[in-house]
């Protein structure tokens, strides 16, 4: 049973609060904050549907190369060795963590992976004039991915661990870690400029898609 | 001026999580689904204390083997050495090496316990009905939201230091069995901070009526 949405859209509840209230209509660059909790509610974004979908480009290239070349190297006394990305799960699996393996797997290649190709979709979907279901459906689970994806806490552990494994040998900063460098940035940028709601606004509704008598217009819905 | 607050739940309107729709059910109906993404609706998340707790008190009684157990065994000619996350602060401490030793130390070991601290208090604070100091609790729980992910740190430290330095017979680092506890926490916090409604710290002083200016 679908609930009737209202007739006013700019009516909302604080996520934060449950405060109602109505938002106004912002300039590009302008947000909108609940008075009462101070949550940010909206802010709009200008042409941030090409703004993201160039900087997920970015991101998707970054993230190709941070994961396909070692990240880290190691001389002493005569040893090498190196590790990338994959590598530091796929130790701890050998030394029967597997459960904290998988988290490391998660957080630092699935997750990231998941966040970028989530976005990629969404943002070529969303250029349609009425962006399909399945647009909503990866809507809904981007905040997941993006919850779990710690590239940014990943990368200050492996400065921690290259600080502290330079006091034994000599440690080799390998490219993939100044791709990882260029990846917080690039991923903080690439969720500053997306603006959910733009899309939302816009998604072909859930109940017009069960109801195709109803014309699929959406005001057929609103009106009480 | 003062105006008094009105709630979308005193309106018997629901909000949608995931695309924010504002929604009234059918009549007779408590719940249902949002007409613009699917979403099933409700007007709070069902049994958001006792889900919060259950995962805060699973986090605490993790929290001890993490912090009293071994995360890293480190392996050389003069035989293993086994360190705990306390432990591997203090190691890192230097005349360069300090303000890594900090941001560990505030990453490790504080930010969990305030985590598990600040979680509770908002808890008991929410089922006693408080209709105090809710602009500092609505922070406090923002403040969780954001920082808890920088606990993971430690898990990553020991990963990346495990991986790279297999130099047998010379010397190699095996994660200990405090690291899974460790990881526990970090995961249990973010899901007690994901099944928390921060909706809950307001609704007493709503109910109330009480106004704002």
């Amino acid at each position: 049973m679908y609930n009737q949405a209202l007739p006013d859209a700019s009516l909302v509840a604080c996520p934060h609060c449950d405060l109602l209230q109505r938002l106004p209509d912002l300039a590009p660059g302008a947000s909108a904050r609940c008075p009462r909790c101070n949550e940010e509610l909206w802010r709009r974004r200008e042409d941030s549907l090409n703004r993201t979908l160039a900087l997920t480009l970015a991101a998707l290239v970054l993230y190709v190369i941070a994961n396909s070349v070692p990240m880290l190297g190691l001389t002493a006394v005569g040893h090498q060795a190196s590790t990338t990305v994959f590598g530091g799960a796929v130790q701890l699996w050998r030394d029967g963590e597997e459960i904290v393996a998988g988290l490391v797997l998660f957080a630092a290649v699935i997750a990231p992976g998941l966040q970028i190709a989530f976005m990629l979709a969404i943002v070529l979907g969303a250029r349609r004039e009425r962006p399909p279901t399945w647009v909503g459906i990866l809507l809904r689970h981007l905040p997941t991915s993006r919850t779990w994806s710690m590239i940014e806490v990943m990368l200050l552990g492996v400065l921690v661990a290259l600080i502290k494994i330079a006091e034994l040998a000599t440690v080799i900063p390998g490219l993939a870690l100044f791709a990882l460098g260029a990846l917080v940035f690039v991923f903080a940028a690439m969720q500053a400029n997306f603006d959910p709601r733009e899309v939302w606004e816009r998604i072909e509704w859930a109940a017009a898609r069960a109801r195709p008598t109803a014309a699929g217009d959406r005001t057929v819905e609103a009106t009480p | 001026m003062s105006t008094t607050v009105l709630t979308a739940m005193q309106q018997g309107l629901q909000s949608c999580e995931v695309c924010g729709l504002l929604s009234r059910p059918a009549p007779g109906e408590d719940e249902g689904r949002c007409p613009r993404c699917d979403e099933e609706l409700v007007f709070r998340k069902p049994h958001s204390l006792q889900r919060t707790w259950a995962y805060v008190i699973a986090a605490a009684i993790c929290y001890l083997p993490a912090n009293l157990l071994p995360v890293l065994t480190t392996t050389t000619a003069a035989g293993p050495e086994s360190d705990t996350i306390l432990q591997g602060v203090v190691l890192l401490w230097s005349p360069t090496g300090w303000p890594l030793s900090l941001i560990v130390l505030f990453a490790s070991i504080m930010i969990p316990s305030a985590k598990i601290l600040a979680l509770v208090y908002l808890l008991i604070t929410v089922q006693r009905g408080s209709v105090e100091n809710n602009e500092q609790r609505i922070r406090l729980y923002r403040m969780v939201e954001f920082i808890g992910r920088w606990s993971m740190v430690d898990v990553f430290v020991d990963a990346f230091t495990a991986s790279l330095v297999q130099l047998q017979p010379l010397m190699s680092v095996a994660p200990a069995p405090g690291l899974f506890f460790f990881a526990a926490v970090v995961v249990l916090t973010m899901l007690a901070v994901e099944s928390f409604d921060p909706r809950l710290i307001w609704d007493s002083a709503s109910s109330r009526e009480v106004r704002y200016a």
